[in-house]
């Protein structure tokens, strides 16, 4: 039903110091797939991420992407490979506008006309965006700020998007709204999507599959219909 | 009058040389949070560049101005040289140590790099050979601006502009803001930091060697521990103006220059420094982030 492997992460033990570390997280994640990671604050959710994008070093373990291996490439080769992300607190530049942004997003590609369609993609996503493409990043609220880092990453049209807390600090509307942003971005280009979330719930609605993590540990890991009705999760991260 | 406008004119063109120096201080400040204390060596590097490049060529009979461009030039990639390695070795591999590190190492290669311009050339004072010439255009306003102090001018204007359009259209003028701004993020969207960061000591070690070269033709002198003072001055004017901005970098120079030059005009060039220093201390005291620097609100 899925692709190849899009990504896989073999036993990876990642960290600084002892913060946040992985203790052992292997995952796959297929072609087209949209799969959540989620977990307790502390679990190590935006530690791998970072350990995929090469913020973070891996002490052990393999990460695949499409079979090649990625650990300990720069951070710039593996968003050059097609993984962007949208980390957590969005990280926009305040200091730059709206269209500086953008251009950032799409910093590592060449591809004129290509970069010109997308941007069209974008502000036809988000007029708002247009409107206010000379004004400073940081004068936009928190959920346009969401929307200008998800359109930021999409700049780089990457094959695999992570995403990092995407609703955190929204409004109920304007999450349902993002969640509803990311199944449209997946379905119509076909990109595959890492979602941490501490918000279970919305995650697991849009997901296909989802991986629980606890202390640097996948523990558990099923289709995200039967995590939902599974009475731990309910427990523990659904507030059932 | 012509009093006040000759010292007013003075005191702009030695705040152009600040600001020469201060932009090297407050780009790398923007992009790794160091101050980079070899900084006033690279100056004096340049000084000295292009003192061998001019005193060599002025030998042969070329002509003034053909002296110029190329002493310009090859103290700007020669001083370009010494920034690079300067950041590859000595900060380089203290970028995840605790900020003290790379500081106590910014002073080990600024005595390094005095000591060895001492030893390599000499601890006397050199002449440096007059590059710029009186022009005659400017014998009726002569005794309010002369002629190297136009050329400053000039010069610095037209590097300030060139800065600028730099930093804000292209692409590793985006990439130095990018970087400045997030570094985290800056990795994320591709941005080979390491690159950046050697593009800022390139940059402002280049504009300190302009400022060398033009400062020495101007004073007419240089020695092993020219880059010292002026470092000091130019770090003062950095953060007059606020560390980590550009325009802050220039007004704070400017302010700077200003006050010395009036200073010394109208109480005692003895007093220079301490009306210098205390401008810092008060602009400390009412604005600690300088005046155009942002408050130093960490997010969490």
């Amino acid at each position: 039903m899925w692709g190849d492997a899009m990504l896989e992460l073999k036993n990876i033990q990642a960290g600084y110091g002892n913060v946040h570390a992985l203790r052992d997280v292997s995952l796959t994640i297929h072609t087209g797939e949209i799969i959540t990671l989620i977990g307790a604050n502390g679990a190590g959710k935006s530690t791998t991420l970072m350990a995929i994008s090469g913020i973070v070093p891996c002490r052990g373990g393999q990460i695949l992407l499409q079979g090649r291996e990625i650990q300990g490439l720069a951070p710039d080769r593996i968003v050059a490979m097609g993984v962007s992300q949208v980390p957590e607190g969005r990280h926009i530049f305040a200091g730059l506008t709206v269209q500086e942004n953008l251009d950032l997003g799409s910093f590592l590609r060449t591809d004129k006309a290509g970069i010109r369609q997308d941007l069209d993609y974008v502000y036809s996503l988000f007029p708002f965006l247009a409107e206010r493409r000379h004004q400073s990043g940081g004068t936009l609220s928190g959920g346009e700020q969401q929307m200008l880092a998800m359109s930021r990453a999409l700049m780089a049209r990457p094959r695999l998007l992570l995403l990092d807390e995407p609703s955190m600090g929204l409004a109920p509307l304007m999450i349902k709204q993002i969640f509803a942003i990311i199944k449209a971005i997946n379905k119509e280009h076909n990109t595959t999507i890492f979602l941490v979330e501490q918000n279970a719930h919305q995650a697991l609605h849009i997901a296909d599959r989802g991986y629980v993590l606890e202390n640097g540990r996948i523990v558990l890991t099923d289709s995200a219909e039967r995590l939902l009705n599974n009475p731990e999760v309910q427990k523990a991260y659904l507030g059932i | 009058m012509d009093y006040f406008i000759e010292l007013f004119l003075s005191g702009l063109t030695r705040g152009s040389i600040y600001a020469l120096i201060a932009l090297g201080y407050t780009m790398v400040y923007g992009i790794i949070g160091l101050i980079n204390f070899a900084h006033g060596e690279i100056y004096m590097i340049g000084a000295f560049t292009s003192f061998i490049v001019a005193t060599t060529l002025s030998i042969y009979g070329f002509p003034l101005a053909a002296i110029v461009v190329v002493a310009g030039v090859a103290a700007a990639i020669w001083s370009s040289a010494y920034g690079y390695t300067v950041e590859q070795i000595a900060y380089k591999p203290l970028r995840h140590a605790p900020r003290l590190a790379p500081l106590i190492s910014a002073i080990g290669m600024s005595i390094l790099l005095q000591n060895y311009v001492l030893l390599a050339q000499t601890s006397d004072f050199l002449p440096f050979p007059k590059l710029i010439p009186e022009f005659a255009f400017m014998e009726p306003v002569a005794h309010v601006i002369g002629s190297s102090d136009l050329v400053i001018l000039i010069t610095t204007a037209m590097i300030m502009l060139a800065l600028t359009l730099l930093i804000k259209f292209t692409r590793i003028g985006k990439a130095m803001r990018a970087t400045a701004q997030d570094r985290t993020m800056a990795l994320l969207v591709g941005i080979n930091v390491d690159r950046v960061i050697s593009a800022t000591f390139i940059l402002g070690s280049a504009l300190a060697a302009i400022g060398g070269l033009l400062i020495a033709s101007h004073i007419g002198q240089i020695n092993f521990a020219i880059g010292f003072i002026a470092g000091i001055k130019a770090f003062t004017a950095a953060v007059l103006g606020g560390i980590g901005s550009i325009p802050g970098a220039v007004l704070g120079s400017l302010v700077l220059g200003l006050t010395e030059s009036f200073a010394t005009g109208y109480v005692s060039s003895d007093y220079e420094d301490v009306f210098a220093f205390s401008l810092l201390v008060l602009i400390l005291i009412f604005k600690p982030s300088g005046l155009l620097g942002k408050a130093d609100t960490k997010k969490v």
